[in-house]
């Protein structure tokens, strides 16, 4: 009785697989801002690889930079906007008085950002190979370490987006956008986190992303894999996924408390 | 013997800073009983439904269900309630059978399709169970959250208002479906009602409350003949506007 479902987690991960099937645009809205970011940032390595000794060395360094960057973002981004769909719909309070607990809920989240973040981001990653011979998996091996730990970042950032939204209601739900483009400057998608300012770097390093970026630089440019990035991505991951969850169920606690479960909606 | 109650609260609050929505509540409602929770609007109807149901937390007391504590064993509960409210809605973008789907593999109904069938059958909305639930009219909607609430064949069943928004024979039907599930299932039914005629068809207990406090209990004959009225809307009326049993309106 106390145990977590799998057959309820995958109910709730049904619902929101017919939401997705239900909408062809919502489908194409998954592909379309990561190929978009993708045909820009080809262009703009294809014009900078004749004056750039860094591009000239690695040009897979943009397109990787934005291809991951996605990973971080949709993953973030799958997981609020379908717990948002649930406010939107009222559904939430329905949920709740089922037999589905709040961490099933959250584990279905996570399923579901998965699904979505594979569809959108790999779209734009196969035809990064076709638009400009650049084949993301040629990060060999590494890559599957960025991008869990992409996707472990995305998911903290969702769940505490969400539970801000339901603390303080869909007036909030434009943190969900605006949220993660705080840390993109810190995150060193671009450039080494060495280019920002001293004060600044140190916060910098608080950012598990920061270490998949610098881990991916020292891939391409000097073909070394940062084991060390990784484990320090991984344990802060590991510290702010936590956060994220716990904070996540204590909002709902304190809905319960608040009454604000009935209310939830647009 | 005597069977305990299925439903019982002891001195139930809740308090918002210094608003009392639910003011020392004790009910006992039996197995198999159907029991209407009355009052104007804010009494705490639905505040002590959402209690019951593990959505609110009270300030104070004690809820027993299927002799479980609530809060504390909600989980033991759930999976044996349901509830249907026009407070709560289903994803307007599924359709009805997706929407029914997913709440069946929910409660860990069994033979999905069949039960589905029943309900569609039943309810009659099996006509639409390929529409988008948003697309549906509100009688529709009403009907569609009544079966999901009775998926899980509930041995308590929630509901709040449920014919609301359902015109006069679809709501009589309705009243038959709950009347025939609850005598060849046994189950015990609450619910919070505006409509005082329903309440007289389906109910053998009636709980009146006012400003969060029960003010009268009883069977609803019995409530009529102690307030001397013709009939539960006249009673409804009194006991609103603080008139107590026995005194007469000028």
């Amino acid at each position: 009785m106390n145990a977590i479902s799998l057959h309820r987690i995958g109910a709730l991960a049904l619902r929101y697989l017919y939401l997705l099937r239900s909408s062809r645009v919502r489908i194409i809205e998954l592909a379309y801002w990561p190929t978009v970011q993708m045909i820009l940032w080809g262009f703009i390595t294809q014009y900078l690889s004749g004056h750039s000794d860094v591009l000239n060395q690695a040009a897979g360094l943009l397109l990787s930079g934005v291809l991951l960057w996605d990973v971080l973002f949709r993953s973030q981004l799958g997981l609020s906007v379908v717990f948002f769909e649930e406010l939107h719909a009222r559904n939430l309070a329905q949920l709740l008085i089922s037999p589905l607990r709040p961490i099933e809920l959250i584990v279905a989240l996570v399923s579901i950002s998965l699904v979505r973040t594979l569809l959108g981001v790999g779209i734009a990653v196969l035809l990064a190979v076709p638009f400009y011979g650049f084949n993301l998996f040629s990060l060999g091996l590494p890559l599957a370490g960025f991008f869990v730990n992409l996707l472990m970042m995305g998911w903290a950032i969702g769940l505490l987006v969400s539970a801000l939204v339901l603390r303080y209601g869909m007036g909030a739900e434009s943190i969900a956008w605006a949220a993660i483009f705080a840390l993109a400057p810190l995150c060193g998608i671009y450039y080494p986190i060495a280019t920002l300012p001293g004060w600044l770097q140190p916060l910098s390093w608080l950012l598990p992303a920061s270490y998949v970026f610098e881990g991916m630089r020292a891939v391409l440019l000097d073909h070394v894999f940062r084991l060390d990035y990784l484990i320090y991505a991984l344990l802060l991951n590991s510290v702010y996924l936590g956060l994220g969850i716990s904070i996540f169920l204590a909002t709902i606690h304190n809905a319960r408390e608040r009454g604000s479960l009935l209310q939830s909606g647009e | 013997m005597t069977e305990s109650p299925v439903i019982q609260t002891e001195n139930l609050n809740k308090h918002y800073g210094p608003v009392r929505a639910v003011d020392g509540i004790s009910i006992s409602i039996a197995r198999s009983a159907t029991c209407a929770l009355l009052g104007g609007n804010g009494a705490g109807k639905t505040t002590t439904i959402a209690m019951l149901l593990g959505l609110l937390l009270p300030t104070s007391g004690r809820i027993q269900i299927l002799g479980e504590e609530v809060p504390r064993q909600i989980r033991r509960v759930l999976p044996r309630m349901n509830f249907s409210s026009p407070y709560v809605d289903l994803p307007q973008r599924l359709t009805v059978a997706e929407n029914l789907t997913v709440y069946a593999r929910l409660y860990g109904v069994r033979r999905v399709r069949e039960r589905l069938a029943i309900l569609g059958r039943d309810l009659d909305i099996d006509a639409f169970f390929l529409r988008p639930y948003g697309s549906l009219s509100a009688g529709q909607k009403t009907r569609v959250a009544l079966a999901k609430a009775l998926l899980n064949e509930p041995e308590i069943l929630l509901l709040d208002e449920p014919t609301a928004s359902l015109d006069p024979d679809t709501a009589d039907r309705m009243r038959g479906i709950l009347t025939d599930y609850q005598r060849h299932s046994g189950a015990t039914l609450l619910l919070a009602s505006h409509n005082m005629s329903e309440v007289e068809r389906l109910c053998d207990q009636v709980i009146m409350l006012r400003a969060g406090q029960i003010v009268a209990t009883g069977a609803p004959r019995e409530l009529i003949h102690r307030y001397g009225r013709k009939d539960m809307e006249e009673v409804f009326l009194d006991i609103a506007r603080g008139i107590q049993s026995g005194e007469v309106l000028e």
